[in-house]
């Protein structure tokens, strides 16, 4: 198989090609999508695919949502685009009361194969309003789907199985590793819907994480080697369905687990990964399942605050060693 | 208001098997959602109702007009729209039993009730809930150049959330095959019109978005029925959105069994001289299209159809508790 290295956006432009030139059905809605979009992530569709089929849409996040539930549930395929993910907040009701609930509220007469496509995560002092990430509120919702992808290749694969879906999915997209390159293949690739995959083999503790994350865990496993602590990061992909399967074989493997998300600790979607590692793996852990999670405020703006409040590789090894006791080395 | 004051009603030029026809869907209408009331007072249907009394012309008078491929986004107030739209008594009814043979199978109820097949794309308890998903639905048969149009139903409530707007905006610059049809019963839930809304005439908001809008007595039928022809038509042409501001009046409260404390008895009697099938049944009389007799006929045939939906009901299954979890998605995850 061959491979180009590219960026996360450019994968995802090709896995909106693929699906494109495969089905008519398949289009495009969002703000500024035919500029490209604020992370090139539609970069090129107008001009093959043409503005019937990539459709520049109002500042109007709700109907963007609640047309491409309209669209997908008379027979199209919607990708929308909501930018930044703090725009889903206006559109909730589409996205919770509409397309989550549209399949069973008719007792299964109709699928809503819709995408929702959105930019989280923090980069760069974007500030309160444009750094968050939501998946836990995403992931809370019978009826939506939630993929997170770390990676180009990924990020690829995942956004092409998403369009595939005959459900709603929500693609998060994080900003800071947008614009970062990996190895692609050039085939129509596609990863498949809750399927994790182990990122770095490792025999002491689990980090189990997911989007931006994981590259921030692989660096503090690369850190936490040099003392001798041996960490095997799981990149769960998608959260909603969930891959606990591979959770249960990385934590009987270990008998150490931290799980670690970006996104806010109290109530995230490492709370609800904690409690079921809790639940059904209590005996075979050698220590509390250690969370990381950001500090409970608004994403602040100044560099120095959004330290503090974020996680990050500290944040990773700290709570890793303190899984492992005071002593890591001789275990 | 006396009876004599009646407006006459708009039956100029119509063919009388059209006209015998909207009246036998509007008394199929009031004679279900009567009969619905009453099983929700005497405590045998689940959750709560709201009823369709009083506003019947609309639905009635819209979806005749429409082919069975077309579609209709509805309200928490649709079993009048579903039923004009095509669907059995015994697929409404059995819905609002919550009953394994009902429309969704007993998921949706009251206020989910649709049947994809015939182009009822749901009732939906969310107030203004379709107007975006109309527009969807519209954009999509033209991105499918199909000519099938798109009616949002919905109500002098409604037209106050922001999505009105945004709707109204994004179906006028597609200039989308969709009919935007207000039932304006005076009524926000518990709070009257005027209370609420800074104008008198709604039909003016189209004009802000380069639409047509329209004011309709939504009380007569046959009103109803040519000023949805006519926007129908225009839309399926490629002219794009109406909106129709249609005039009527709840004759129940909100959902059974609301006090209505914030209304005087005597507006309700008042507006009841409106009542939009006695008043196409003056009309019928007056044409000589039909005898008393032959509408006591039609009467009597709904109500049979009406005790026959509840008996069917009433007999079918609960839905097994094992599928509560089936339809989440439309595959079982891994």
């Amino acid at each position: 198989m061959t491979e180009k290295r590219r960026t996360f956006g450019q994968a995802t432009v090709e896995a909106m090609q693929n699906a494109m030139r495969a089905d008519d059905r398949v289009f495009v809605l969002g703000e500024d999508i035919s500029w490209g979009g604020n992370f090139g992530q539609f970069r090129g569709l107008v001009d093959e695919f043409g503005g019937n089929r990539v459709v520049d849409m109002p500042i109007s996040e709700a109907v963007i949502m609640a047309v491409a539930v309209g669209a997908a549930a008379t027979g199209l395929r919607p990708v929308a685009s909501m930018s930044f993910v703090e725009f889903t907040l206006g559109a909730m009701d589409e996205i919770v009361n509409q397309a989550a609930k549209f399949r069973y509220m008719s007792g299964g007469q109709v699928s809503v194969p819709l995408v929702l496509r959105a930019s989280d995560g923090v980069l760069r002092s974007s500030a309160a309003q444009h750094s968050s990430s939501l998946e836990a509120i995403f992931a809370h919702m019978p009826g939506l789907k939630v993929v997170a992808p770390s990676n180009p290749a990924d990020a690829k694969g995942l956004l092409r199985s998403a369009i595939d879906d005959p459900d709603p999915v929500v693609y998060l997209e994080h900003k800071k590793i947008t614009s970062r390159r990996g190895p692609v293949p050039d085939t129509d690739h596609r990863v498949p819907l809750g399927r994790a995959t182990v990122a770095r083999q490792g025999s002491d503790v689990s980090v189990i994480s997911y989007s931006a994350m994981v590259p921030t865990s692989l660096e503090a496993a690369q850190r936490l080697a040099e003392l001798g602590i041996d960490v095997e990061v799981v990149d769960l992909r998608s959260l909603v369905p969930l891959d606990f399967e591979a959770i249960a074989r990385s934590v009987t493997k270990t008998r150490r687990v931290v799980v670690a998300h970006e996104s806010w600790l109290f109530g995230g979607f490492g709370a609800e990964l904690s409690a079921q590692i809790g639940e059904t793996l209590f005996d075979t852990l050698d220590a509390p399942v250690g969370r990381v999670g950001a500090a409970s405020a608004p994403i602040p703006f100044s560099p120095v605050l959004e330290t503090a409040v974020v996680p990050g590789v500290d944040t990773i090894v700290e709570a890793v060693r303190r899984t492992t006791g005071e002593r890591p080395s001789e275990r | 208001m006396n009876a004599e004051s009646t407006p006459a009603v708009t039956i100029h030029g119509m063919e009388r098997d059209i006209a015998l026809g909207l009246h036998r869907t509007m008394v199929r209408i009031r004679a279900f959602e009567t009969q619905v009331e009453q099983l929700f007072l005497d405590g045998r249907l689940p959750g709560f109702v709201h009823t369709y009394l009083g506003e019947e012309a609309i639905a009635t008078g819209v979806c005749a007009r429409l082919d069975a491929k077309d579609y209709i986004t509805s309200t928490h107030r649709g079993h009048g729209h579903a039923i004009a739209k095509g669907l059995s008594l015994d697929a409404v009814m059995a819905e609002l039993y919550g009953k394994v043979t009902g429309a969704c199978r007993g998921r949706g109820g009251s206020m989910h009730v649709a049947d994809f097949s015939l182009g009822m794309l749901g009732a939906n308890g969310i107030v203004g809930g379709g107007f975006g998903i109309a527009a969807g639905a519209a954009f999509s048969a033209r991105y499918r150049a199909s000519d099938q149009v798109a009616v949002c139903f919905f109500g002098d409530g409604g037209i106050n959330k922001g999505t009105f707007h945004e709707a109204m905006n994004f179906a006028a610059v597609h200039t989308l095959p969709v009919v935007y049809v207000c039932e304006n019963n005076q009524y926000a839930q518990f709070t009257a019109r005027q209370r609420t809304t800074a104008v008198d005439d709604l039909s003016v908001r189209a004009t802000a978005y380069g639409v047509t809008g329209m004011q309709v007595d939504g009380n007569d039928v046959g009103a109803v029925w040519s000023a949805a022809g006519a926007a129908i038509a225009h839309a399926r042409s490629g002219g794009g959105p109406t909106l129709l501001d249609m005039h009527t009046y709840r004759f129940g409260g909100h959902y059974v069994g609301d006090a209505e404390v914030y209304r005087d008895a005597s507006e309700v009697s008042d507006r009841k001289r409106l009542d939009p099938v006695k008043r196409w049944e003056a009309a019928l009389i007056s044409e000589g299209w039909a005898t008393a007799d032959e509408i006591t006929r039609v009467w009597q045939n709904a109500e049979v159809e009406v005790e026959a939906a509840q008996r069917f009901a009433e007999q079918s299954a609960d839905p097994d508790p094992s599928t509560a979890l089936d339809d989440v998605f439309t595959e079982a995850g891994p």
